[in-house]
């Protein structure tokens, strides 16, 4: 029995579901109407949606896909961030490399 | 030990518990793969998406109205499969049964979405052959569809499931990576609409 209530604890319920989508929805309206109506320059724009994009994955990730901390869950949680380390590399890295190699031979 | 585990699998939850622990680990490791083959994507087209050969650029071809009527419904699919899976933990067939089906007809609006967008660029003549911005374009947003694609066909399989056997243990075992799936497809999204569309219109 306890089991089951350890298990509806990790899994979320009506309400986590609901703040989950409720903060998904801000975090979404903001951005498409940020661009839409063009409401910054273009810097801003670019750091308004770098940022609702960034917290909106930390939503998802808490709300979602429920990662955590506890003893049950740390396996999911540190998988991932593993996984966002080797993308950092993979994506960051490459761009930056090949960028650098676009300009070098430009100038 | 894991063909004991199999034989007496209804008769011991305990173990069984373990062995869905298991498949939804292995199963998450599964994604975190899939996470990088859409990072590489995603490079792909940050090193490309300059590259329009003359053609158009993402200004000129991104309807956001669109995007945003998709990026609604794959929202909205994401919180109904949410009540799919706690109508599941309660063991409520008909609840799961119907999150489940609103949730395949959010996805399907999704796909229906995505599909116009697709079909209205290649009839305009910006499809993927054009240039190496469409080309990155077309294989980033179309292997997420794709990837939706394969989601929808296996709510429908677990829609069966559920519908003729019921929400044996096994069963929520399996809805519960179909939820990871899901949700890790919503996140890539966020990336797409963000990275893609809302910087290539601004």
């Amino acid at each position: 029995m306890s089991q089951h209530d350890h298990d509806a604890h990790s899994h979320g319920s009506v309400g986590s579901y609901v703040i989950g989508f409720v903060l998904s929805v801000i975090l979404t309206v903001i951005p498409f109407w940020a661009v839409m109506t063009s409401a910054f320059d273009r810097a801003t724009l670019f750091a308004v949606i770098v940022v609702t994009a960034v917290v909106q994955i930390f939503v998802h990730l808490k709300y979602f896909l429920h990662l955590n901390f506890t003893k049950e869950g740390k396996i999911d949680t540190l998988s991932f961030i593993f996984t966002a380390i080797v993308i950092v590399m993979v994506v960051a890295l490459s761009v930056w490399i090949i960028y650098e190699s676009v300009l070098m031979m430009m100038y | 030990m894991s063909t004991s585990a199999t034989a007496h699998h209804d008769a011991h939850h305990d173990e069984h518990h373990d062995t869905g622990r298991n498949t939804t680990l292995g199963f998450w490791i599964y994604l975190m793969t899939d996470c990088i083959l859409f990072a590489s994507f995603f490079a792909t087209y940050a090193v490309l998406f300059m590259n329009t050969a003359g053609g158009v650029s993402g200004k000129d071809i991104f309807d956001l109205n669109l995007i945003a009527g998709g990026t609604a419904a794959l929202l909205l699919s994401s919180i109904t499969f949410g009540f799919a899976m706690i109508s599941a933990y309660k063991k409520s067939k008909g609840g799961t049964l119907l999150w489940l089906f609103v949730t395949f007809l959010f996805g399907a609006a999704f796909i229906g979405i995505e599909l116009y967008e697709f079909n209205h660029l290649i009839h305009a003549g910006h499809g993927p052959s054009s240039s190496a911005f469409l080309t990155a374009f077309f294989s980033l947003v179309g292997l997420h569809g794709l990837h939706v694609t394969a989601g929808l066909i296996w709510i429908t399989v677990l829609f069966i499931d559920v519908a003729k056997r019921g929400l044996q243990d096994r069963t929520v075992t399996r809805l519960g990576c179909l939820s990871l799936f899901w949700h890790f497809l919503d996140v890539i999204w966020i990336c797409v609409f963000s990275f893609v569309y809302l910087m290539g219109a601004m």
